[in-house]
Order: structure tokens, then C-alpha cells, then sequence
């Protein structure tokens, strides 16, 4: 595989039962590929994190994952109310989820720590008012 | 231990995945917190939850597990089941609670990975 390879979704904010279809996806669409077992689980738990994030807290936004010769970018955008203070966001247990999210099974506080925890590289891009884009990377 | 001794053990009610009662699998985990599952979880095969929305099947897909037993009575939606159909897991339904459900399995050598934090 010499040239990169992107799928690109849009994820809807607007309805929680379909959040991770995308994920859903990209697992399958990896499998097709043949990339190892273990690449995959940790690439689609990372962007399945992600995109409950997206619906959770941004009303949902776009993803793109690209695939190239030696890894795997995660890239997720969106352009919800953004993350004040990132440091304090990426410590496990803080969460601004709601208690009808946490009723949902969600909100534990472990979702960007556990992006991070997946991923080989994450960077987190965010303005308040403006929106988060997030970078993740999973070497091959 | 088979799914289908789980189903046994737990007087559980098969809704979809007859096909699979034959799979052998060697590890559990119990939880209604999707976030812990996907925080803590690794190569469990089964998940016991009392937690019923489709988010469940989403993150039993992601951890790859092969087998979602609903406690404490709760029947998963169609569309729930179809979701699980599709990749290919077994769903069961027991009316015991979480506590006593992993109890039995854990006794009979179903355990946990064994992991602390």
C-alpha cells in the first residue's frame, strides 16, 4: 500500500443510538485491509471514544481516517462549545458529561485518557466557542 | 467454558447467536458503565451488563467480545439484537442479578483477567 487511503464520515449529534456507527465502519473497513487484530481493536476503541464525545458534548462533527503505508491517522473535528482546559479534561475521572449521559453508561471521565491510552501520538486542538479537533495516530 | 454452559448456569434465555452456543470462551467482565468497560477491559469475551441501549452492542463490538449477557431481567430492543446479529454475537437475557450472575460463572471458572489498576 503506497498511496494513503481516506474514509471520511459525518457524525451526527443528534441521535446517541447510531453513535459509533462510524467506528463501526472503520473497524470492518480495516479488517478488509488486513491490518493486524490488535491495530484495529486499539484504532477503533480510540474513535469510538471519540465520536461519543462528538454527540455527547458537540453536537457531533466529521471524522476522517487515513491509512498510509506505516500508520493510521484519527482525525476527528468538531465544532462544538470546546475544552477549557485541556490538562484538567485529560485527567481520568473529570468529566462535564450529564447525569442522563452517565444513565446511558457513559461519562466516566475515561474517554480522552483512554484515546490517549490507544494511540501512539494525540493532540488536541481546541478553542473555546470555536470547536476541538483531534489528532490521533496508531503506528503500523 | 462454552456459551452454551452459560446459558445453563444462568437459566438464560438465548435471543440471538443459537449458532455460537458451542464457542468456547475463557474470560469475563460485568459492568452498566460502557466508559469502565472501554477503559478497563482486555480480551474478555463476555460482557454482563443490566445497561440496555445500543451503545452496549457498539462497545461489546469494539472490545471484540463474542458473547452480552443482559441481567436483572432486561430484554434488549430488536434493533439491539439485529445490531449484535450482524456481528456475529450472542445475545442472553437471565433474571438474575449482575452480582450473582458473574458469581456463578466466576465459581464454575469463568474468571476475570485477573488485572489490578
Amino acid at each position: 500500500m503506497s498511496e494513503s487511503l481516506t474514509f471520511h464520515f459525518d457524525v451526527d449529534g443528534e441521535d446517541f443510538t447510531s453513535a459509533g456507527q462510524a467506528s463501526v465502519q472503520v473497524k470492518k473497513n480495516l479488517r478488509r485491509l488486513g491490518i493486524p487484530p490488535e491495530i484495529i481493536r486499539q484504532v477503533s476503541i480510540a474513535m469510538y471514544e471519540g465520536e461519543i464525545n462528538m454527540v455527547i458534548h458537540a453536537g457531533g462533527g466529521e471524522a476522517d481516517v487515513i491509512v498510509s503505508e506505516d500508520k493510521i491517522e484519527i482525525i476527528l473535528a468538531d465544532k462544538g462549545p470546546g475544552i477549557a482546559d485541556v490538562n484538567l479534561a485529560m485527567q481520568e475521572g473529570f468529566s462535564t458529561a450529564t447525569d442522563s449521559v452517565r444513565s446511558l453508561g457513559f461519562g466516566a471521565g475515561m474517554g480522552l485518557p483512554n484515546m490517549k491510552r490507544y494511540t501512539d501520538e494525540m493532540t488536541i486542538d481546541s478553542v473555546v466557542g470555536e470547536g476541538t479537533t483531534i489528532k490521533m495516530v496508531v503506528n503500523l | 467454558m462454552t456459551i452454551g454452559t452459560i446459558k445453563e448456569l444462568l437459566e438464560a434465555e438465548v435471543l440471538c447467536g443459537e449458532d455460537c452456543l458451542d464457542a468456547d470462551v475463557h474470560s469475563a467482565c460485568g459492568s452498566d458503565m460502557m466508559s469502565d468497560v472501554l477503559a478497563y477491559v482486555k480480551d474478555q469475551a463476555v460482557l454482563l451488563t443490566g445497561l440496555v441501549n445500543s451503545q452496549v452492542i457498539r462497545t461489546a463490538e469494539m472490545m471484540d467480545m463474542v458473547c452480552l449477557v443482559f441481567v436483572r431481567g432486561k430484554k434488549p430492543t430488536q434493533e439491539m439484537i439485529d445490531l449484535a446479529a450482524d456481528s456475529g454475537m450472542a445475545i442472553l437475557a437471565t433474571d438474575m442479578r449482575l452480582y450473582e450472575a458473574c458469581g456463578k460463572l466466576y465459581v464454575n471458572g469463568l474468571v476475570g483477567n485477573g488485572r489490578k489498576l
